[in-house]
């Protein structure tokens, strides 16, 4: 048993680290977010650049033919930095969903593209309030192409493509939809997190090619769910780890009643349950990337406890780093605000924590 | 990263697997022992075999064993219900504690005896003055030729009960400031003026002990480090405490996810087994993803401690994490059985009486072997380099330290 990441796999982490910090600072996101730029296109250049966007594609069809393990790395570094760009929707969902579920004519358009970053794919799922897979699913697919909308979906002002799900009939599939074709309308909306885009999409009669299986819409969307989970996971890791280090170097230079704030056992036990869960995360997290990595029969259950781990570390950790800051923490100017809002975002996308909660318990069970 | 044995690792699980399988006494062969007798049994049987305290040399009783060997072993010992918890502090702290300090004479004599289960040792650290703030120690040795003559009381003392031999930190200079007054010893704990008294604590268990010194010789030859180095040593033992004690739970005993799988499964809520309810799910999944963030921990320490490295302070999580969780899990346990959760009796009781032990156990969970309080100040200033407590004491001769409100 080794549980560690290779030499190799920590250089990259070491080299992404150092680029992130040269090229995304907390100002970076802070222009996003204030901007109407719905990301930040020389960033995610110079990502498309270092190959990222390929790293888990076989070589095949113009990707690196890394393993997922290095793309957990990347996602760590990625989370760290809450960077303005859309790589978890394409990288994470929906070259995935091609990846996994795409015909040979579909990987052979697709994933070449998708490894060069000359176009950008997003998942659609939901149409209203609630768990998605759970609803009534309204957008369908019929002799005039799809019809119907789909609601807040991450990136979907800026993709090329989308990967929906849409009935026929009485079963759900998924489709692969061209956004730039015609039949599609992109209806950007606010959103707690506006250092990344969100669109409703507007189908009216728009191209859609099957994805899959008919009728295993929602069976491939727990599976790349599943596979997408585990990246999530490690942004989270990467995130809650900034928040701690923000919470701690400001208790540091805080003072008050004439030393530091973290010296105080009310801040150092506060930070210290910060630094407990994002280690248990870290560490979930650790047992998902192996799981990923080698396609395990324990994907399920390893991703559910990583994802439900890194919800929850995440948002305590943000949430306990405004906290920390006292009244400065939650104003405009400070950064705090960045990490708070994109653990938000990321515990609601791809399912909550409740929904979570009861996979793992179903995997758990399934186990036993 | 690989998670699964290696092929060498797999050879050996297989060859532990088939000798616990051939090995593992039969309840008949246990016949008629206490329980203290059944452990010694089974050790011996282990140590005979040569698969007692893997990892320490062969010339101290063990086997030269790899950090990861060792972890197999648990691991294939764990599956058989014959884990024996009293040599836990003997082979977990004792045992490494003599083979960094004492001399290799000594370590002949008294290492094997250790790994065979033939003698067994306690850990004299704690005092009524003495917990949290263990340097503030009081029991006293003061020098008298080749002996040293110790006087005073320790407190908690797992198993000093059934103990041959105790480590025992004392205070040799009570002039210094107190980390520096400290000297370390090994004792007889058949020696005249030597004590024991247990403390029956309110799981109706008297694991822990008073143990009382008047006039206790110990020869000068029985002392590991200098005179004064005492805190430096103690801090090898603790250092091992923190390796041994930790997350663990896999076993059968003790209230874990897979115990609470089997309890929601079976217990009825509102019509369906409670694992059905929505809240009883998403209190299983947190718990879940604790328990496993820590195996998963500890596994990363384990690839640490193979590479090398010695356990850190880091691994103070495990029990700041398992200790209330336990409390939490034998609480909501107890909730589900309602009125029937009252009742403790090996017979009558779900699982033998698993949660109602859990749940009087569990406040002595979240103290022994350093409070919850005291293992978030170790994770807030050793892992991440927070400030000290304000410490009153810093610097002044132990003697001019305020001990009470009255002094």
């Amino acid at each position: 048993m080794n549980f560690e990441f290779s030499d190799e796999q920590n250089m990259l982490r070491e080299q992404a680290g150092a680029f992130l910090r040269d090229n995304c600072s907390m100002s970076v996101v802070r222009n996003i977010l204030t901007s109407d730029e719905p990301f930040d296109r020389g960033l995610w250049q110079k990502i498309v650049e270092m190959g990222w966007t390929a790293t888990a594609i076989p070589e095949q069809y113009g990707g690196l033919g890394l393993s997922y393990l290095e793309l957990c790395v990347i996602a760590e570094e990625l989370g760290r930095v809450v960077a303005p760009v859309p790589f978890s929707s394409s990288v994470y969902l929906a070259t995935e969903a091609v990846l996994v579920y795409g015909s040979e004519e579909q990987k052979g358009k697709w994933l070449p593209m998708l490894a060069e970053g000359s176009v950008i794919g997003c998942f659609a799922t939901a149409e209203q309030a609630g768990h998605a897979a759970s609803n009534k699913t309204g957008c369908s697919v019929g002799a005039n192409g799809l019809s119907g909308t789909k609601i807040a979906v991450v990136d979907g002002d800026l993709a090329d493509f989308a990967i929906v799900t849409a009935s026929e009939g009485d079963s759900v599939s998924q489709y692969l939809v061209d956004l730039n074709g015609s039949g599609v309308e992109r209806q950007t909306v606010d959103t707690i997190d506006p250092s990344r885009s969100h669109a409703n999409l507007v189908f009216s009669g728009a191209d859609a090619t099957l994805l899959g299986n008919a009728g295993a819409g929602w069976d491939q969307v727990a599976v790349i769910h599943d596979r997408a989970a585990v990246l999530f996971a490690w942004e989270q890791v990467g995130g809650s780890k900034t928040a701690l280090d923000m919470a701690k170097d400001y208790a540091m230079e805080r003072y008050a009643f004439g030393r530091p704030i973290a010296g105080y056992q009310a801040i150092k036990h506060k930070l210290a349950n910060i630094y407990v869960k994002t280690t248990l995360a870290e560490s979930n997290s650790y047992y998902g990337a192996w799981a990923l990595s080698t396609n395990a029969p324990e994907l399920p259950l390893a991703a559910a406890t990583a994802r439900v781990a890194g919800i929850q570390a995440y948002h305590f950790a943000t949430a306990e780093n405004i906290q920390t800051h006292g009244g400065m923490g939650f104003t405009w100017e400070f950064d705090c605000q960045f990490l708070y809002r994109r653990a938000k975002l990321l515990a609601m996308t791809i399912g909550g924590e409740l929904t979570w909660q009861k996979k793992l318990v179903a995997a758990l069970r399934t186990a036993a | 990263m690989d998670f699964n044995d290696t092929a060498a690792e797999a050879e050996f699980r297989a060859e532990v697997s088939t000798w616990l399988e051939a090995n593992v006494p039969a309840e008949k062969e246990f016949a008629g022992m206490t329980p203290l007798e059944r452990a010694k049994f089974w050790q011996k049987r282990k140590y005979d075999a040569g698969w007692a305290c893997l990892r320490w040399p062969k010339e101290f009783g063990g086997r030269d064993a790899s950090v990861v060997e060792q972890v197999i072993f648990n691991e294939e010992e764990a599956k058989h219900d014959v884990e024996p918890a009293v040599f836990a502090i003997g082979h977990g702290m004792c045992g490494p504690t003599m083979i960094a300090w004492a001399t290799d004479e000594q370590n002949r004599r008294y290492m094997p005896k250790i790994a065979s289960g033939e003698e067994v040792w306690c850990q004299l650290f704690s005092e009524p003055a003495g917990g949290s703030d263990l340097a503030a120690l009081r029991t006293s040795a003061v020098r008298d030729g080749d002996d040293w003559i110790v006087n005073g009381q320790k407190i908690w003392t797992s198993g000093a009960q059934h103990s041959d031999y105790g480590i025992l930190v004392v205070r040799t200079d009570p002039t210094v400031p107190k980390h520096q007054g400290l000297s370390y010893f090994f004792l007889d704990m058949k020696s005249p003026g030597v004590e024991v008294k247990p403390i029956k604590q309110i799981s109706g268990d008297a694991g822990f002990n008073e143990v009382y010194f008047t006039d206790v010789r110990i020869p000068d030859a029985q002392r590991l480090g200098a005179v004064g180095q005492g805190w430096q040593v103690a801090l090898t033992t603790l250092m091992n405490e923190r390796a041994s004690i930790g997350g663990g739970g896999s076993g059968r005993g003790i209230v874990n996810c897979t115990r609470l799988v089997e309890l929601f499964e079976k217990v009825n809520l509102d019509g369906s087994a409670a694992i059905e309810d929505g809240a009883v799910q998403a209190k299983l999944a947190d718990w879940y993803v604790k328990e496993a963030g820590l195996k998963f921990v500890g596994y990363r320490s384990m690839s640490a401690m193979s590479r090398g490295d010695v356990p850190g302070p880091e691994n103070s999580i495990g029990k700041l994490v398992a200790a209330p969780m336990r409390q939490e899990m034998s609480t909501f346990a107890l909730d589900l059985l309602e009125g029937a959760g009252a009742i403790w009796d090996k017979e009558l009781s779900e699982a033998a009486g698993l949660y109602q032990m859990g749940y009087m156990a569990a406040p002595g969970g979240r103290i022994a072997g350093g409070t919850d309080e005291i293992m978030a100040n170790i994770i807030a200033e050793r892992v991440l380099g927070l400030p000290q407590d304000v410490r009153l004491d810093k610097g002044i001769p132990f003697t001019e330290v305020p001990t009470s409100a009255s002094s």
